[in-house]
């Protein structure tokens, strides 16, 4: 076994894992707070992808246009939660299934009508496009080890937000539970729009942050949404704790699967075979390792204490 | 009893209509219309087969076009080596083997991963059925011996005794008694003593569980004849595209078939295919104006959440509760 | 005698709240066994573990001189064990026949079928509606569950418990929320099932508990203070003191 690219392939798990935290965090607020399933999530992460790539090539700045457009994204959570989630508290969650399904409609094909079908490619600057070699053999795009150290930034400050501030403590309760927040002297009304802005200023953080490495286009909020259902199930609903380990334990197993597996596989079957069984797997090992925590923890790793 | 309702006129109406409506436009010259009423009819019995676990046993499954695409497969698969060679064991253009197999395998999948799903109640529930058929749709992505994201092109139609499939109003046909069979179906199982108790848990989980009764095994049986029915649609679905491909089992599709249920009004007989009748005439409608059709069709599916209370069939219905 | 129901050292804690702390408790067959104590008591929770839909902390449940402490719901519900809710459970969106046939459906073992209509299985229906006449239900068997009165709701959890054809009915306040008058035909319609079934009984309503139970249990933060022959828990002091005293 190549122990460099390993280690390497461990940090792009990483790095993966910290951008699934990123849209799952958000996810598991707005659900932990709110009891709102937003499937459109993805969408607001797409979003963020494509107004970050825009105001990069306006602006030039590649930091300046993620400065501007994370309070943007909020901007458009906020209105979401004023036209569409609002009306939809009171209603089951199949309902906000269904709601949040057309608005992905909606959002993907405002993106086309606004940036068109092709993807926005996002320029790097120079000092950012380069690579570090971290020891011998070792070499990381710079750019990879920004997004892992902004990940773990903003997830610190998550984790000190749920355990050590009033909001914080109302998520920990399962504050779903409104009688219990507004007894406490708090609007609910605002609370649940800040909430919401925050969960969409991180997907959309999460979205800008990929968008160098990935391009901006439409289906990539389709295809991040389930992934992050997963992690958030693996982790339990609603903790940010759970979310975390979640992500990262995905991260990890999905690109250590995709690069490592076929040649685990060939140490017990013929060399076509793995070919032909270790991309199937490693598509699937994700959702296999689900099966597995739920089949143990149907409420998943560590399922909120009050609902 | 012995009075027909308003929503058993409508039921009459809307199965005529499929009845009548397409072979007189086939007769008139205009076969596009037989093929969107073939594509209605099997999508409806997609919908009709959704429509038992979540509008009668209150399983909101966010993956069933994975059945459908197992289904689809079926047909495909055998097909494609039966052309190019390989896998004899499954090698065939055997209609009945390929029904087997759509019928099969879509009820083993529907017995595993509801064997799991079913440990948990609402949100992951939703959230896990809807992974699960994700799960369908990067597998056949990742296989590239049947051209994984591209799809396969059914080259030979399944070859079925009586019917020919290549005949398009054969195949209409079939997938109208196909769908008044489902429907038929779906009536006996949910009136029956088993129906009861679907239902019962449905209302009142607690109460069927002091009454005596394994709801998760009841909830799985469901799921399990569910998803046989839906891979059956597969096959026909497969039969009648002629191309298959892992899209047919992407979330969103499944979206779309839980928004005909909801749309048409779950738990009615005909409500399923009402909504997917509507679904996808709108669609059609839609789409002839403007490449930007899914804004509009958003919209509309956001305003039947929110003002369309037990669907469009509940605008036919009486006084009751 | 041996008990018919028999609780062993039962214990159950919520965070840090014990619900159920070290219950000990015999029911003898064929008798009424009241259990009464304050709001708060445990008693609810107490009746959730021995019906299944709660898992004990620590503790044994016996029934019938056989372990149930692990036995799933459904499965305590074949062995003859049924209980009744303090706040109404039922299926709201059936009818009331409906409801009552779920239950005769279940004793009867068939419900696993899947051809014949559920409303043409005459022996099932009509069952169903005896136990809704016993009652007094028989009038509304095919009005709408959600369309009754509470205190029709009240009468349906009765049936159920009945139709479940269990020896041991555990019955959580039915007269909850009851008005004098339908309290008293209740406590007419349980005495005349006495004898030939067991009944645990959970009662706020005195008059109701000492005219029917053979004896009683008091419950007071989770722990069982006393046990006895009606009379005797009558005149215990500590009881009075606990709980009595307080009416």
């Amino acid at each position: 076994m190549d122990y460099t690219l390993l280690f390497v392939q461990v940090l792009n798990g990483l790095q993966l894992g910290l951008l699934l935290f990123l849209v799952a965090s958000g996810l598991t607020l707005v659900f932990g707070i709110l009891d709102f399933v937003n499937l459109a999530h993805g969408s607001i992460y797409m979003f963020g992808a494509f107004i970050g790539a825009s105001l990069t090539l306006l602006l030039g700045n590649f930091l300046l246009a993620v400065v501007i457009a994370v309070p943007l994204t909020g901007v458009l959570g906020y209105g979401i939660e004023r036209l569409l989630a609002r009306n939809l508290y009171d209603k089951d969650h199949l309902d906000h299934v269904l709601g949040s399904f057309g608005l992905i409609l909606v959002l993907d094909t405002a993106a086309h009508m606004i940036w068109g079908p092709a993807g926005i490619s996002v320029p790097l600057p120079a000092w950012l496009d380069g690579q570090v070699e971290l020891f011998a053999g070792a070499v990381i795009p710079t750019y990879r080890l920004l997004i892992i150290a902004v990940g773990l930034a903003v997830a610190g400050g998550l984790l000190w937000l749920v355990n050590y501030t009033k909001l914080g403590m109302l998520i920990r309760a399962g504050a779903s539970n409104r009688t219990m927040v507004s007894a406490l002297g708090i609007d609910i009304q605002t609370l649940f729009a800040l909430v919401f802005a925050l969960g969409a200023m991180l997907a959309g953080l999460a979205g800008m942050l990929i968008a160098p490495i990935t391009t901006a286009s439409i289906g990539m909020g389709g295809q991040i949404i389930i992934t992050t259902f997963v992690v958030i199930i693996i982790g339990g609903i609603g903790s940010m704790k759970g979310a975390f380990i979640g992500a990262i334990i995905i991260g990890l197993i999905d690109t250590l699967g995709r690069s490592f597996l076929d040649q685990l596989f060939e140490l017990f079957m013929s060399e076509s075979a793995a070919e032909t069984a270790a991309p199937a797997v490693s598509a699937m090992m994700i959702y296999i390792l689900m099966a597995a925590v739920l089949a143990v923890r149907p409420q998943g790793l560590f399922p909120p204490k009050v609902r | 009893m012995g009075k027909i309702t308003k929503i058993g006129w409508v039921t009459a109406i809307g199965m005529v209509a499929l009845a009548v409506l397409p072979p007189f436009f086939l007769m008139t010259g205009q076969a596009f219309y037989l093929d969107l009423a073939t594509r209605l009819v099997i999508l409806a019995i997609a919908a009709v087969s959704l429509n038992l676990i979540l509008g009668f046993g209150g399983m909101v499954s966010f993956g069933h076009a994975a059945f459908i695409g197992l289904g689809a497969y079926a047909v495909g698969i055998p097909a494609h080596h039966a052309t190019w060679g390989g896998f004899d064991l499954i090698a065939s253009y055997n209609g009945l083997l390929h029904l087997a197999l759509a019928i099969g395998i879509s009820a083993l999948f529907a017995l595993i991963t509801g064997a799991i799903s079913l440990r948990t109640k609402g949100v992951y529930f939703i959230m896990i059925t809807m992974a699960f058929g994700q799960m369908a749709f990067f597998l056949f992505q990742s296989l590239d011996v049947y051209n994984g994201d591209d799809g396969l092109t059914i080259d030979v139609r399944s070859e079925l005794p009586w019917i020919n499939l290549d005949e398009p109003l054969q195949l209409y046909g079939l997938a109208y008694v196909s769908l008044v069979v489902a429907m038929l179906l779906t009536r006996m199982i949910v009136n029956s003593r088993f129906g009861m108790v679907l239902q019962g848990a449905k209302g009142n989980d607690e109460r069927m569980v002091t009454l005596g009764f394994n709801t998760y095994f009841y909830r799985l049986t469901a799921y399990v004849i569910s998803g046989a029915m839906c891979g059956y649609s597969g096959f026909l679905l497969g039969n009648f595209t002629t191309f298959i491909s892992p899209d047919m089992m992407h979330w969103t599709r499944s979206g779309e078939l839980m928004f005909m249920v909801i749309l048409g009004g779950a738990s009615t007989m005909f409500g399923p295919v009402l909504g997917s009748s509507v679904f996808i005439l709108v669609e059609e409608l839609f789409s002839h104006f403007t490449v930007f059709w899914h804004l509009p069709f958003g919209l509309m599916l956001i305003g039947v959440v929110l003002f369309i209370r037990g669907g469009l069939m509940g605008l036919f219905k009486g006084k009751r509760g | 005698m041996t008990p018919m129901l028999q609780v062993a050292n039962l214990r159950k804690s919520f965070g840090g709240v014990v619900a159920t702390d070290d219950v000990n408790l015999d029911v003898i067959k064929g008798e009424i066994h009241g259990i009464i104590g304050p709001n708060g008591a445990g008693k609810t929770t107490l009746i959730s573990q021995l019906s299944g839909a709660l898992k004990p902390d620590a503790g044994a449940i016996t029934l019938a001189g056989k372990d149930i402490t692990h036995t799933p719901a459904y499965k305590r519900a074949r062995l003859g064990i049924t209980r009744s809710f303090q706040i109404t459970s039922l299926v709201m969106e059936m009818t009331v026949l409906d409801n009552i046939a779920l239950a005769v459906q279940a004793q009867d073992g068939t419900s696993f079928r899947f051809v014949k209509p559920a409303h043409k299985i005459s022996h099932i229906r009509e069952k169903a509606t005896e136990y809704l006449r016993q009652v007094g239900l028989r009038r509304r068997a095919n009005d709408l569950t959600s369309s009754l009165s509470h205190g029709e709701h009240r009468q349906m959890e009765i049936a159920l418990a009945l139709a479940s054809e269990a020896e041991l009915m555990l019955l959580d306040e039915p007269m909850a929320g009851l008005g004098p008058e339908e309290s008293k035909n209740l406590t007419e319609f349980l005495l005349k099932l006495k004898g030939s079934r067991t009944i645990l009984l959970i009662e706020h309503d005195m008059d109701a508990v000492f005219a029917l139970a053979d004896r009683i249990s008091v419950l007071v933060y989770g722990r069982v203070i006393a046990t006895g022959p009606a009379d005797e828990i009558r005149n215990n002091r500590d009881v009075r003191n606990a709980y009595l005293g307080e009416e």
